[in-house]
């Protein structure tokens, strides 16, 4: 264990800790931008800065050991003043349209713009980028005039999907986020996972197919288990006025502990059929082979009845069933139990071959 | 999965992908393989037909010839067996039938391999090295091992090798079937199965079956049952009059869909449960509205056995049903009365008649879930399987297999090799992911992958629609140039109802024990439109 | 009067640099094979004593930066030779005028630190350099001077900031050239995650002659707290535009007035920058401070690789200010914030002043600003960027003020 002073508190924490876990430890909140826990240390956004006795130079807290003996200062008047400069030159080459932003309200921007006051930026004397807002893909909004260049997706895609799609082009005030040749994601080695949008802190990287339907602070999030392979990751389905609006992820291990947080395209961007116009929303019946809307009690009665005709006709193994695949645990075992004890039939299968 | 995800990311030195295009059908897997080789140094081994992207970095890259899975793992263990790399204390010790085993690997040499395969002999040698030598190897595969009229022998090969090297029961080790669907596990494990009850308790099994006769109050059937292929055929023949389907869409996803049609045509009765009016649903007398995993409680198991919780996150949209529920009122209406307050209950009367769950209640499986076995409520679960090289059956069984041909080869009609799986955007037949709105507009449409010389030979462009044909029908698609495979192998996906390549597949070549169609090797030709 | 003194030069336009046999007949590779009689231990402690600190800009004590260095199975030396700062030539004329010194130190060093493998980090601009290098390698390998310790030149990316010790590891490595945060040092993991000792040529060159000579004779040259020698190179409104060595205590007068023979066509003095580019600007009235690293330090200026750029009575200082800020702008490698957003916004600043379009509040935002890139900055360039700016706003304040709106 090291002990250091924090705003002229002791504090302890392990050996080998940062000085920004130092503190989350003991509940000292430093604020971050580039820094992700499950991603290489990027040291770069320098909103972490703590200013250390003796030092010359601030230290980036994200990346600075914690020493024993230490004496740091965490908001001080001057870090405070360094944040709020770091913060009105991102402001300057930030696009702010919170509403219309999908991030609003979830935004890291945002919240520390309210936090240290940043209204306007000092430094907007003109030298704005503009980009294109023009990816056609039908996943990912790439809107890189709200990008702070954290290069947390640059990350999440080379170290978590292993993708390597996008990195970092030109240099200094030129630099940017862009695949290969700057062109669209789908010309690149993108598998539209969506783990950048997952990083990002801001509302440069956004879902096309949420767009509109609910911002972070209106939705509930189900942590529930995704329907497609059999990897079984954890995903949050974003609900909204009872309707799924979108698809996000819990990125501990506790509650995602096959994934972490990571999903492919399907899990991430292929949630809408649920709420898709063709839904059955009745039980039909076919008469003279067309299908008739009926009630379920009208439903029910007649495939109980014919079934108990043909198991009376022909014998119970006349008859089977095909279970699911895609359906519950509970609901396979009833359907077997049904087959079995109900029907009287061990003809039961599902397509696991298939 | 013997093994855990995990491992495959943390523990093993040594990937050995076969018949598993990871990447696209399990995202979230491949991603972990491709940081395990690039970040810590795992070596990859990969045979596939065609080169997919986990081939791009494989130390070793073997295209086998569709359904030549067998002739390709035993020149393997060929190498490993003449070079000495063989796990002795570990064959001695756990496992019995090595030399039955040995004796039918013999003529297997690489040389003899290569002209099977037409993998090059170097590259076996290299592939066996590999494996062989690494401190911890885990085989990983999925439908291209198993959609094989030889798939059961083609399962029991991979086994051979794991065990021939003592890779079994460490972490890092194992033989991994990638389990293509979130819950195939769970519908197994539940005796989604006409030939066991939840937990793989046999069906014929006396003490086995009064139990659940207890449990469930009725006597029941002392028999095995029909498997869905062989259900298929027996409704054909007329002796299956009734059938109920919940959430399966044999309409798309079986072989031969003329003889699914007819026979479908034929039954008395036909009940369907889903979401969507499926290519199946189309021929149902009645047809009940289901709903989706956000619409119920549950729990899905997923490949590594473990059991996760479902949750539900809207009320079920209006007029459709929780399919338990829709299960429960047919069964009280026909005079057993089904009664459940939740899936929570049911979850309980489960785990009480299946071992492999019993410890398991919805409290528990909060957070990480459980990996069965977990027999107690005390147990841990079980994160790999036969620690310490023990078997369910005592000894690991060695099995000596030859290589069969494929039931049907390529002639001078058809002389292609016509191979069917999937790709990322797209997921089984298609009902959910056609539906979801950006996954469709991505992909909108099959393609029919086809080599350039090929192409080239068949005055084929790319994007170009061709008839492709086998001797069940043809389909028109698209066509796609690419050098992935082998002038003499096309392949495309089952996703697309437009071009329902399973009006083409087989379905008379299954699996002798498995039942499992032989997806993955059909003859077929292309034609120009 | 002040007086050269060459310790790396020492050979320069006496020896053919083409011809090691030239060097050994010199004394060369004697110091090579003195070190490695030494304990390790003893070796760095030699250098430590010398006090022979870094001379590419940090002025970090050389046997300290060795003695951080873990034992380990593979450890690298790195000769930074990328010259980036406009105006500096000193570490070409080292290598052009006697390699075999840089080549030489490199394998003292690598002695210290148990290296089997150097790398040359050559500035992009300067590939005849590095035909030459390969040329004086090929001589040593052949001759085995180096015994088992060999030495690659790799060619520069041609970025300035490829020239800060992290950025050039990273871009040894084959990746953009972006400095990485410290700790870890290079000299506990370094090049691929190896303890690697990088240091400047003349660092390096130093180091036969401290090693023939001993400590106690380097540590009484010059002043006492960066001992030796320094080479300077002269440019600017200057009459001898030249590369000299002179002790440390020589004083900035001394350097422009006796050896660069003071202020081109009788004009009067104004200004001098040394360091590079982001030296601090001095004015008349410092001149009688000496060049070593402390006292320019004290006086908010830099020794930093050494180039002195003198300015005489005509320059228009913002109008040079703004060009240095433009020079920043355009390297940065736009990984840490403050700097990427840091230097533009001072280029844009300066050019609106330069102008004439800026007010007073314009030069408030630009001080604050530059007060946080000192201290915020990810690396060396960031924070030094804003010198020119800060001193020259110190100094010559009244500059700017004249070109403000009214
Ligand atoms: C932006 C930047 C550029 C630098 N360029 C050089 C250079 O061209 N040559 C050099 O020797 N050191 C340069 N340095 C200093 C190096 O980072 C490092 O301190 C030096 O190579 C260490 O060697 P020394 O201790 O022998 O001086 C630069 C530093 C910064 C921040
Ligand atoms: S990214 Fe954040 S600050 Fe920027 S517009 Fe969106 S909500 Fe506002
Ligand atoms: S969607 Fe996935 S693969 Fe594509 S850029 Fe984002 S992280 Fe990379
Ligand atoms: S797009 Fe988002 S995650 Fe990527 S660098 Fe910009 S702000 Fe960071
Ligand atoms: S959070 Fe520490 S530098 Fe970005």
């Amino acid at each position: 264990m090291v002990t250091l002073t924090v705003n002229g508190r002791q504090i302890k924490a392990p050996r080998g800790s940062t000085i920004l876990e130092a503190c989350r430890l003991n509940g000292i909140e430093i604020p971050t931008l580039c820094y992700d826990p499950d991603l290489r240390l990027a040291g770069s956004c320098r909103m972490c800065l703590v200013e250390a006795k003796g030092r010359p130079l601030f230290l980036a807290s994200c990346v600075a050991p914690a020493e024993d003996g230490m004496v740091i200062e965490t908001e001080s008047p001057d870090i405070v003043e360094a944040r709020r400069i770091v913060l009105e030159l991102l402001a300057a080459r930030h696009d702010f349209s919170c509403q219309t932003c999908e991030k609003n309200g979830d935004c890291k921007f945002q919240d520390y713009c309210y936090r240290y006051g940043v209204k306007d930026s000092r430094f907007t004397d003109g030298g704005r980028h503009v980009y294109p807002i023009d990816d056609p893909n039908p996943f990912i909004e790439r809107d890189y005039n709200k990008c702070i260049m954290c290069t947390r997706c640059v990350r999440a895609c080379e170290e978590i999907t292993v993708a390597r799609a996008i990195n970092v082009k030109d240099r200094g005030h030129n630099a940017k986020i862009a695949t290969a040749f700057d062109g669209h994601l789908a010309d690149s080695p993108c598998v539209f996972c969506g783990q950048c949008i997952m990083v990002c802190p801001v509302g440069a990287l956004t879902s096309k197919v949420s767009a509109g339907k609910g911002r972070a602070y209106e939705v509930d999030r189900v942590l529930t288990t995704c329907t497609y392979c059999g990897t079984g990751c954890t995903l949050e389905l974003n609900v909204k006025d009872n309707q799924v609006v979108g698809v996000t992820s819990n990125r501990s291990e506790e509650y995602s502990p096959v994934n972490k947080g990571a999903l492919c395209v399907k899990g991430r961007f292929g949630w809408d059929f649920i709420n898709s116009p063709d839904r059955l929303t009745t039980p039909l019946i076919k008469e003279n082979g067309e299908f008739r809307e009926a009630s379920w009690d009208e439903a029910l009665d007649l495939v109980a009845a014919r079934l108990q005709a043909i198991k009376e006709s022909s014998g119970p193994d006349s008859m089977a069933v095909f279970t699911s695949a895609r359906m519950t645990n509970e609901e396979n075992y009833l359907a077997q139990k049904f087959a079995r004890a109900v029907l009287g039939t061990n003809n039961v299968d599902h397509c696991a071959r298939l | 999965m013997t093994n855990s995800i995990e491992e495959l990311e943390k523990d093993a030195k040594c990937i050995f992908v076969i018949g598993s295009n990871t990447t696209e059908n399990h995202p979230v897997i491949g991603m972990k393989i491709k940081k395990n080789v690039l970040y810590r140094g795992a070596k990859l081994i990969v045979a596939d037909p065609r080169r997919i992207d986990l081939a791009e970095m494989a130390d070793v890259y073997m295209a086998h010839l569709p359904g030549t899975d067998v002739a390709l793992i035993n020149g393997m263990m060929n190498v490993i067996i003449n070079e000495g790399l063989v796990d002795k204390e570990f064959i001695d010790n756990c496992t019995e039938g090595y030399e039955a085993m040995a004796e039918v690997v013999a003529k297997y040499t690489p040389e003899y391999v290569e002209k099977i395969t037409t993998v090059p002999a170097e590259d076996i040698r290299k592939a066996a090295r590999i494996y062989a030598e690494s401190e911890a190897a885990v085989i990983c595969y999925a439908m291209g091992v198993t959609q094989h009229s030889t798939g059961t022998d083609n399962v029991k090969s991979i086994c051979n090798l794991a065990m021939l090297t003592g890779n079994i029961g460490r972490p890092g080790t194992g033989v991994d079937p990638l389990r293509g669907q979130n819950n195939v596990q769970g519908s197994c494990d539940m005796g989604g199965l006409p030939v066991t009850y939840p937990g793989y308790q046999a069906v014929t099994n006396e003490a086995v079956r009064a139990k659940f006769e207890a449990a469930w109050g009725v006597p029941l059937p002392p028999n095995n049952g029909l498997t869905l292929t062989e259900t298929i055929n027996k409704a054909h023949e007329g002796q299956i009059k009734a059938l109920v389907v919940i959430g399966e869409n044999p309409m798309m996803s079986d072989p031969d869909l003329h003889h699914v049609e007819e026979a479908l045509e034929k039954l008395d009765f036909l009940v369907v449960q889903d979401i969507f009016l499926t290519e199946t649903a189309r021929y149902a007398d009645v047809v009940l509205p289901g709903v989706t995993f956000a619409e119920k409680d549950g729990t899905f198991t997923n490949t590594e056995r473990r059991v996760q919780r479902v949750r539900k996150a809207i009320d079920p949209i209006d007029g459709a049903k929780p399919d338990w529920q829709i299960i429960c009122e047919l069964a009280t209406r026909m005079g057993y009365p089904m009664h459940y307050n939740s899936p929570e209950e049911i979850f309980e009367e489960m785990k009480a008649l299946t071992p492999s769950y019993a410890g398991m209640s919805y409290a528990r499986l909060e957070g990480r879930g459980l990996q069965w076995p977990c027999p107690s409520a005390d147990h841990p679960g079980t994160p790999f399987l036969h620690k310490d090289g023990k078997f369910t059956r005592g000894k690991g069984l060695f099995s000596a297999i030859e290589f069969k041909e494929p039931r049907e080869l390529p002639d001078e009609e058809y002389p292609l090799i016509l191979t069917t799986g999937r790709n990322l955007y797209h997921y089984h037949t298609g009902t959910m992911t056609r539906r979801s709105v950006a996954l469709d507009k991505h992909v909108p449409e099959a393609e029919l992958e086809i080599n350039p010389h090929l192409a080239a030979k068949m005055g084929i462009r790319d994007g170009e629609k061709v008839r492709l044909s086998t001797r069940r029908g043809s389909v028109e698609i698209k066509a796609k140039i690419t050098d992935i495979l082998a002038e003499n192998v096309v392949f495309t996906t089952f996703h697309f109802h437009e071009a329902a390549v399973n009006w083409l597949t087989n379905a008379d070549s299954l699996d002798p024990v498995a039942k499992i169609p032989e997806y993955k090797v059909c003859a077929a030709r292309i034609d120009k439109i | 009067m002040g007086k050269e003194m060459r310790i790396v030069l020492r050979n320069a336009d006496k020896i053919d640099p083409n011809s090691i046999d030239d060097y050994i007949k010199a004394g060369g590779y004697r110091a090579l094979e003195k070190a490695r009689g030494m304990e390790r231990k003893a070796l760095i402690e030699e250098v430590k004593k010398a006090n022979l600190r870094g001379r590419g800009g940090a002025g970090f004590n050389a046997g300290m930066k060795w003695s951080f260095v873990p034992p380990a199975e593979v450890t690298y030396v790195v000769c930074n030779l990328d010259e980036g700062e406009p105006g500096t030539y000193k570490d070409r004329t080292i290598v052009q005028k006697d390699p075999h010194t840089l080549l030489e130190g490199m394998a003292i060093c690598a002695h210290a630190i148990n290296s089997k493998k150097g790398f040359i980090y050559c500035r992009g601009e300067y590939p005849y350099v590095v035909e030459h290098l390969n040329r004086a390698i090929d001589q040593a390998r052949k001759k085995g001077v180096l015994g088992d310790f060999d030495i690659e030149v790799r060619m520069g990316g041609g970025a300035y900031v490829c020239g800060e010790e992290t950025a050039l590891i990273e871009s040894i490595e084959g990746h953009r050239g972006e400095p990485r945060f410290k700790p870890p040092f290079p000299g506990v993991a370094g090049l691929w995650n190896r303890p690697t000792v990088v240091n400047n040529v003349e660092t390096f060159a130093n180091l036969p002659e401290i090693i023939n000579r001993g400590y106690e004779w380097f540590a009484s040259i010059g002043a006492p707290s960066y001992p030796g020698t320094k080479v300077l190179t002269l440019s600017g409104d200057v009459v001898n535009r030249v590369a000299i060595e002179v002790p440390t205590n020589t004083t900035i007068r001394e350097v422009i007035y006796d050896f660069g023979g003071g202020i081109r066509d009788g004009k009067k003095f104004k200004a001098v920058q040394i360091g590079g580019t982001s030296g601090g600007f001095i004015p008349e009235s410092l001149l009688d401070t000496p060049i070593d690293f402390d006292s320019m330090r004290d006086i908010g200026a830099t020794l930093g690789t050494g180039a002195v750029f003198v300015m005489d009575e005509t320059r228009d200082i913002v109008d040079i200010v703004t060009r240095i800020a433009k020079f920043f702008e355009h390297e940065s490698c736009g990984k840490c914030n403050p700097c990427r957003e840091g230097t533009f916004r001072n280029f844009k600043i300066m050019t609106k002043i330069n102008r004439g379009m800026a007010a007073a509040q314009d030069i408030e935002n630009m001080t604050l600003l530059c007060k946080v890139m000192q201290k915020a900055c990810l690396c060396g360039l960031g924070q030094a960027a804003p010198g020119p700016i800060v001193t020259t706003l110190q100094h010559f304040r009244h500059e700017y003020e004249r070109k403000l709106l009214a």
